[in-house]
């Protein structure tokens, strides 16, 4: 972890290798040298992030909880236990919670509803930091993972889901905080960056296929393991508003939404990412 | 609701991608409020603040950034009466204090709670500015050379101190935040990008 760590520093240091020009660099030559810079971090083999699914899986089969139960009951949606594909079909409806969640929703309702665990210490590590690990996102890894290399077919024929995803679009455009800002402020032209970093536009399939096909992602920049969650946590943090609530409405509509739009896109998770 | 608003609501409906062979329901501006509501629960009332909009954010948010012109000239008319000015009345301050707010993202989000730091315009965030520096966004024109071309009179002085401290004054439902109206920036920092905008010496026209 530490030896990359360093490399990303390093990676970091040799970028602005334009430095000494007295022209500043064109658009293309600053993408070339971006495309050089994520090539370079996105080796599947030194990828930090199949610690996580490796931690999640041994939490999906350990019996914890006042149940003393372990996950393997846990219905994702394609029936209790079955964790093969099911990443590639949700959010989804649940009739036993009677509302469309995401994986990680359902990982929580699962928690409480099958293991009985209490969910306040679990929710309070819900994003890890150094030295803390989030069961949710080692869990989220490991099932996601088991979707790797199927394509995103999220059912979208409940009433309740093609809701989540009429909502989701309303807000991808609800402008708010003290910058004013919605997804679409972002997200909503091709090819755009936030300083060099560049922006998924998500109405381009490509990119929302790309984007939302590589998440959960090895964040080099955290060294940490995120999922989806964290992204719309990070998003909605950066846009000056409070933290909102994990597995919240907001969250699952925005990722009903965002998933729609990366329909037939493969997945291949963890990814590994700036 | 305004007829208007229920007008523009329906079409932004309709012309969204359709769900095959689904009706699309409609959200109502009180069910979308409530699901914004029950997100954030056990919120401090400052920051519920946050989470509800304004009358121009929900123009702007309905129409997506599309106001028709009667819209456009109510959002303008009010953002210009948020205006305030530097109570020295000077609107073109320090430039080097303007690029280091340039480069700072700094400030209101969760966690930045630093008393000694200010708040940042994070203009490079979207504009182009000092050539020399290549981490710029892509998201506002390029403002390299803003001043030379324009020279530093009242009127460009003005113009530019009100941009910042609220574009919807001059561009209704701009994507830039309102800098002063939204108290991310005072009066006297946002006269200091004032000049690294048009300062003759400031890296942005060197």
């Amino acid at each position: 972890m530490k030896a990359l760590a360093a490399a990303f520093v390093l990676a970091g240091l040799s970028l602005p290798i334009f430095a000494q020009s007295q022209t500043p660099p064109s658009d293309d030559e600053v993408e070339r040298a971006l495309e050089r810079y994520r090539e370079m971090i996105s080796d599947p083999m030194s990828n930090p992030g199949f610690l996580a699914v490796d931690r999640g899986e041994q939490l999906w089969m350990e019996r914890r909880g006042a149940r003393n139960a372990s996950l393997e009951t846990c219905d994702l949606g394609r029936g209790p236990g079955v964790v093969q594909g099911a990443y590639a079909q949700l959010p989804r409806y649940f009739a036993d919670a009677d509302r469309v969640m995401d994986l990680e929703a359902r990982l929580l309702w699962c928690m409480e509803h099958i293991q009985g665990l209490d969910l306040r210490p679990i929710l309070q590590r819900r994003f890890s930091r150094p030295g803390i690990y989030s069961d949710l996102e080692s869990l989220t890894f490991y099932v996601a993972h088991q979707s790797s290399g199927e394509r995103f077919a999220m059912p979208l024929s409940h009433p309740k889901e093609i809701e989540a995803n009429v909502l989701g679009e309303q807000l991808y455009y609800r402008r708010s905080a003290p910058f004013d800002f919605s997804c679409q402020t972002c997200h909503s032209q091709e090819g755009q960056r936030i300083r060099l970093q560049r922006l998924p536009h998500f109405d381009t399939p490509r990119d929302a296929q790309a984007t939302m096909g590589s998440w959960p992602t090895f964040r080099v920049s955290q060294t940490a393991p995120r999922t989806m969650q964290h992204r719309i946590w990070d998003c909605m943090w950066q846009m000056r508003l409070p933290d909102v609530g994990y597995g919240s409405e907001v969250t699952i509509a925005l990722i009903s939404y965002l998933t729609h739009k990366a329909r037939g896109g493969e997945i291949q998770v963890p990814s590994i990412k700036r | 609701m305004k007829p208007v608003l229920l007008a523009t609501l329906v079409a932004a409906t309709l012309v969204a991608t359709p769900l095959a062979g689904q009706q699309r329901p409609t959200i109502t501006p009180e069910r979308l409020e409530q699901a914004v509501q029950s997100s954030w629960p056990g919120i401090s009332p400052e920051l519920r603040r946050r989470i509800e909009q304004d009358d121009t954010m929900r123009i702007c948010s309905m129409t997506r950034n599309n106001p028709t012109q009667a819209q456009a000239n109510d959002i303008m008319t009010r953002e210009r009466g948020s205006i305030r000015l530097p109570a020295n009345g000077q609107l073109m301050g320090d430039w080097r204090r303007g690029e280091q707010g340039a480069l700072s993202g700094y400030g209101l989000r969760m966690g930045d709670n630093d008393p000694r730091r200010v708040n940042g315009g994070n203009c490079y965030a979207c504009h182009a500015l000092n050539p020399a520096e290549i981490s710029f966004g892509t998201l506002g024109p390029p403002l390299t050379g803003y001043g030379k071309a324009r020279g530093t009179s009242a009127e460009i002085q003005r113009e530019v101190y009100e941009k910042i401290y609220n574009i919807q004054a001059w561009i209704a439902c701009s994507n830039m935040p309102r800098f002063g109206a939204n108290g991310i920036l005072t009066p006297e920092q946002i006269a200091d990008y004032v000049a690294l905008l048009l300062h003759p010496e400031s890296p942005v026209n060197r």
